[in-house]
C-alpha cells in the first residue's frame, strides 16, 4: 500500500528499512523531519535505533562514524550549512573510509527559504571524492536511500545524499519495501584504517584515488542515471535530481522530444554526457543550486556556447528552479493570467506573540538609546528576527556561534558596548568555545544567552543546554559575580535594563542568561524544563 | 483528470490540515498526489502556501506552474491575492473574509474585498463566523474546504471519510463538528453560486 510521505519521511523510512542502528543529527530546515520521523517511529523505538539530537553537526557525524567503526549501519543528517560545521570529519572520513554503511544526508535550501546562503553540497561530495546521490522524487528518495547503504559498503566510503527543500517538504504516495535487520558489531579488518596519522593516511588517500575509476564505472551503469534518446537534436538536456520533474512538467504527459540525461548518481557518467555532446547542437543543464554539472562540462572559454544553463543566463543564476523558469529556458512562453494586485503587501515572519525574545529586545533597544555606540551581534535562531522591524535590534548575523566571537573581535577593535545575543541551543552548538576565548582574555563584552529551552525555529526540539547553562558558564570560567539570570517579561523591563546596564559597564566578560521557555512548548515540556532548572540550582 | 490547488494563509493558520484532508481523500480514491508545504522561518507568522496536485496520471512537478492553478483556497483574504499569478483563467477563488493583522500596512478591507469580488469565480465568506456559529471556531478551514468542494474531483464521501480519519484522534465530537463545518461550507457556496 502507498504511504503518503514527505521526501524527508520517505528517506527516514528507507533508513529504518535499511537496518540503521542510529541516526545522528542537529535540527536545521529543511532537514529536520528526517530525524523527527525516526524519533516518532514505533518500529524504530522497538528496535532501539538511536535518534536523540546531537549537540551539533560535527558531533553528530563523528558519532555516526563511531557507530560505523563498530560495523553497524548509520546515518547523519543536516542542512547544507551544517555540513560546514562537520566538514572536518566529513573530509577525513573519506580518507579513513567506513566500516558499517554510513550515509550523510544534506538538505540544501536553494532560494534561502530558511537559510543564510544557498551553497550546493555537491561540491563537498566531489571535494571528498565520494559517491553522491540526488533523488528526483519521493519514491526515488526511498529507493535511493536503501541503495545508498549498499553503495557505501561496496566502496567502503560514506555516501552523500543531497536533498533540496522542495523534495524534502513535498508529499507523495510512496511504496515501501522490506526491512533488513540491524547488523551485529563487527570491527574493521584493517586495524590501521581509522588511524589517520600521516603514514597511514597517505596509504588511505592512495586507496581513495585508486577506487575512483570503480566509482565512475558504477555510476556509468547506475539505474539512477538514465539516458532517454530523443528525436529533436537541437537540445540535449541534463537534469540533476528534482530538475527532471520541472522539465517534464513542460511537456504533455512528459513527452519530451529531446534527449534527456537524468542524473541521480555521481560521479557524472561520462559516456552519456558524451552521447549528448556528439548528437545534440546544444546541451542545456538544469540543476537546482549552483551550476555544478554545467561548470564541469563547459570548456573554460565556452566560446561556442555549446553548454548552456545558469552560467550563460539561460536559466536564472540564483534561486531555485521551477517549471516556469525551465519552461522559459526551453523557449516556452509562461502565461500568468494575473499579476499580484498592488494592494498586497509583504508579510515577513515575526516573533510569536508573548515570546521572551521580544522582551529582551525591548530592554536592549532602551539601552541602545543610552549609548549610540552599542553594537549587538546576533546569531542563528528565532531571535534572528530581531534584525527586522519593529525591533531592528541586531547588527550582525552570520553563522552558528558567531555572535560571541564577533563581539569579541569588535570589542578588541574598540567597540563598546559589544553585546552578543545567542540562543541556548546555538550556544551549546558553537558558542562555548568562543566564550572560553573571551574568558581567557577577560574581554570587555556582554554575552546574553536568550534561553527558551528549545531549538525553537525548527519546531521546538529539545535543547542540550536545558538546565545546564549556569554550570557550563561557571565551568568555562565566567566570574560568578558577572553571571546573571533574568526573566524577560514586560513587568521586569526596568530591572532587566538595570541589570544589563550594570554588566555592560563591567570591564570584562559577563554573561546574562535571559530565561523563559518558548511559547510553542507544551505544558509538559515547560514543566520538565522547570524541573531541570531546579535540579541545576540544587 | 488533473487538479491544481493552492492553499494560502499565514503561518499557524492550519492550511496543512486542508492539505492533509485532500491528500488522504485523493490517496483513498487511488489518485496520484503531490503536495508541497512550507516549514521553517515563514511558519513564524509569515505568508505560507501549499501546492496540492491531484491527478489520475503521473504528476511531475511538486510546484504548480504559473497560470495553471484551478483554484486558490485561502484562510486569509490578502493572502489569497498573493498567489493570483498561479490562477488559470476563470479559476476559482475561495477565501475567509477575516484579515490576519500582524503587519502595520495592511490594505483597506473594502478595497481588498472589492478586488476579490472583481473576479468572476470568487467565494468570499465569513467562514470563521460560520464555524463559530457551529460551535467550533477552529473549523474555519474546513468550512472553506466545504465551500470549494463542489469543484473538487473527489467525492464528498471520500473527503468526509478523510475528515473523520484525521480528526478521530481528537474525539467523536470534534469529528462531528468538522463534518458539519464541511457541509455548511458546501451549502453556502452552492447558494452563492446559484445567485
Amino acid at each position: 500500500m502507498k504511504k503518503l510521505l514527505l521526501g524527508n519521511e520517505a528517506l527516514a523510512q528507507a533508513a529504518i528499512d535499511a537496518g540503521i542502528s542510529g541516526v545522528y543529527a542537529y535540527p536545521g530546515t529543511p532537514s529536520t523531519e528526517i530525524t523527527e520521523y525516526i524519533q516518532k517511529s514505533k518500529i524504530a523505538q522497538e528496535l532501539n535505533i538511536h535518534s536523540n539530537w546531537s549537540v551539533n553537526e560535527k558531533t553528530a557525524m563523528e558519532a555516526a562514524l563511531g557507530m560505523s567503526f563498530a560495523g553497524k549501519r548509520t546515518m547523519t543528517v543536516m542542512k547544507h550549512v551544517g555540513l560546514n560545521v562537520a566538514a572536518d570529519v566529513f573530509m577525513n572520513m573519506s580518507i579513513s573510509g567506513i566500516n558499517g554503511g554510513l550515509v550523510v544526508v544534506v538538505a540544501d535550501d536553494p532560494s534561502m527559504h530558511s537559510s543564510q546562503n544557498e551553497q550546493d553540497s555537491r561540491y563537498y561530495g566531489k571535494f571528498a571524492m565520494i559517491p553522491m546521490l540526488e533523488p528526483s522524487n519521493q519514491q526515488e528518495t526511498y529507493d535511493i536511500t536503501k541503495y545508498a547503504f549498499d553503495l557505501s559498503e561496496k566502496f567502503g566510503l560514506p555516501v552523500l545524499i543531497r536533498m533540496v527543500t522542495r523534495l524534502s517538504h513535498s508529499r507523495a504516495g510512496v511504496i515501501t519495501g522490506e526491512r533488513v535487520a540491524q547488523k551485529e558489531i563487527k570491527l574493521p579488518k584493517n586495524e590501521r584504517q581509522f588511524q589517520l596519522i600521516p603514514m597511514h593516511a597517505r596509504g588511505r588517500y592512495n586507496h581513495l584515488i585508486d577506487i575512483q575509476p570503480d566509482m565512475q564505472e558504477n555510476s556509468e551503469n547506475s539505474y539512477y542515471n538514465q539516458l532517454t534518446k530523443g528525436t529533436d537534436t537541437s537540445f540535449g538536456i541534463i537534469t540533476a535530481g528534482i530538475a527532471y520533474n520541472y522539465l517534464m512538467e513542460n511537456f504533455e504527459d512528459g513527452n519530451c522530444p529531446y534527449s534527456v540525461l537524468k542524473i541521480s548518481q555521481y560521479p557524472l557518467p561520462k559516456k552519456s554526457v558524451k552521447y549528448l555532446f556528439d548528437t545534440c547542437e546544444k546541451i542545456l543543464v538544469l540543476e537546482d543550486g549552483y551550476p555544478f554539472i554545467e561548470e564541469m562540462i563547459s570548456d573554460f572559454l565556452n566560446e561556442n556556447k555549446k553548454v548552456i544553463g545558469r552560467l550563460t543566463g539561460d536559466v536564472p543564476r540564483v534561486g531555485e528552479l521551477n517549471p516556469d523558469n525551465i519552461g522559459k529556458a526551453l523557449g516556452f512562453t509562461v502565461i500568468a493570467s494575473k499579476e499580484i494586485p498592488n494592494i498586497v503587501t509583504g508579510r515577513p515572519p515575526e516573533l510569536c506573540v508573548g515570546c521572551g525574545h521580544r522582551d529582551l529586545f525591548n530592554a536592549i533597544n532602551e539601552l541602545g538609546k543610552e549609548a549610540d555606540t552599542q553594537k549587538v551581534f546576533g546569531d542563528i535562531g528565532c531571535y534572528a528576527l530581531g534584525a527586522l522591524p519593529p525591533f531592528n535590534s541586531i547588527n550582525t548575523l552570520i553563522d552558528m556561534g558567531a555572535s560571541i566571537t564577533m563581539a569579541k573581535g569588535a570589542s578588541d577593535a574598540g567597540i563598546h558596548p559589544a553585546i552578543a545575543i545567542i540562543g541556548d541551543s546555538t550556544f551549546t552548538h558553537s558558542g562555548m568555545t568562543g566564550l572560553l576565548e573571551a574568558v581567557v582574555e577577560n574581554t570587555k563584552m556582554t554575552v546574553i544567552i536568550s534561553d527558551n529551552s528549545a531549538i525553537a525555529m525548527t519546531g521546538a526540539q529539545d535543547s542540550s543546554a536545558s538546565g545546564r547553562l549556569v554550570n557550563i558558564c561557571k565551568g568555562i570560567g565566567v566570574d560568578s559575580d558577572h553571571l546573571k539570570v533574568l526573566t524577560p517579561l514586560h513587568k521586569n523591563l526596568e530591572e532587566n535594563i538595570e541589570l544589563i546596564r550594570n554588566e555592560i559597564n563591567y570591564d570584562g566578560v559577563s554573561v546574562i542568561i535571559s530565561q523563559r521557555p518558548c511559547v510553542q512548548l507544551s505544558k509538559e515540556k515547560k514543566d520538565n524544563i522547570k524541573h531541570l532548572l531546579e535540579i541545576a540550582i540544587n | 483528470m488533473k487538479l491544481n490547488i493552492i492553499l494560502a494563509g499565514v503561518g499557524g493558520q492550519g492550511i496543512l490540515t486542508i492539505a492533509a484532508i485532500l491528500d488522504t481523500a485523493a490517496l483513498a480514491s487511488n489518485l496520484n498526489i503531490k503536495q508541497s508545504e512550507v516549514h521553517g522561518m515563514s511558519q513564524r507568522g509569515g505568508a505560507v502556501e501549499s501546492h496540492v496536485r491531484i491527478s489520475d496520471k503521473e504528476i511531475y512537478s511538486d510546484l504548480i506552474p504559473k497560470g495553471k492553478a484551478d483554484m486558490i483556497i485561502s484562510v486569509e483574504p490578502m493572502e489569497l491575492l498573493r498567489y493570483l499569478p498561479f490562477l488559470k483563467k476563470d479559476g476559482l477563488l475561495v477565501t475567509d473574509s477575516n484579515p490576519f493583522l500582524n503587519i502595520t500596512n495592511y490594505p483597506e478591507l473594502e478595497e481588498l474585498y472589492a478586488e476579490i469580488q472583481s473576479y468572476p469565480n470568487s467565494i468570499l465568506i465569513d467562514a470563521n463566523k460560520i464555524a463559530k456559529d457551529l460551535g467550533n471556531s477552529k473549523a474555519t478551514n474546513i468550512v472553506l474546504l466545504g465551500a470549494a468542494s463542489s469543484q473538487l474531483p473527489l467525492s464528498d464521501e471520500s473527503v468526509q471519510q478523510a475528515i473523520t480519519t484525521l480528526f478521530t484522534r481528537k474525539g467523536e465530537r470534534i469529528v462531528a463538528k468538522n463534518l458539519e463545518a464541511f457541509k455548511k461550507g458546501k451549502e453556502i457556496a452552492v447558494n452563492l453560486i446559484s445567485k
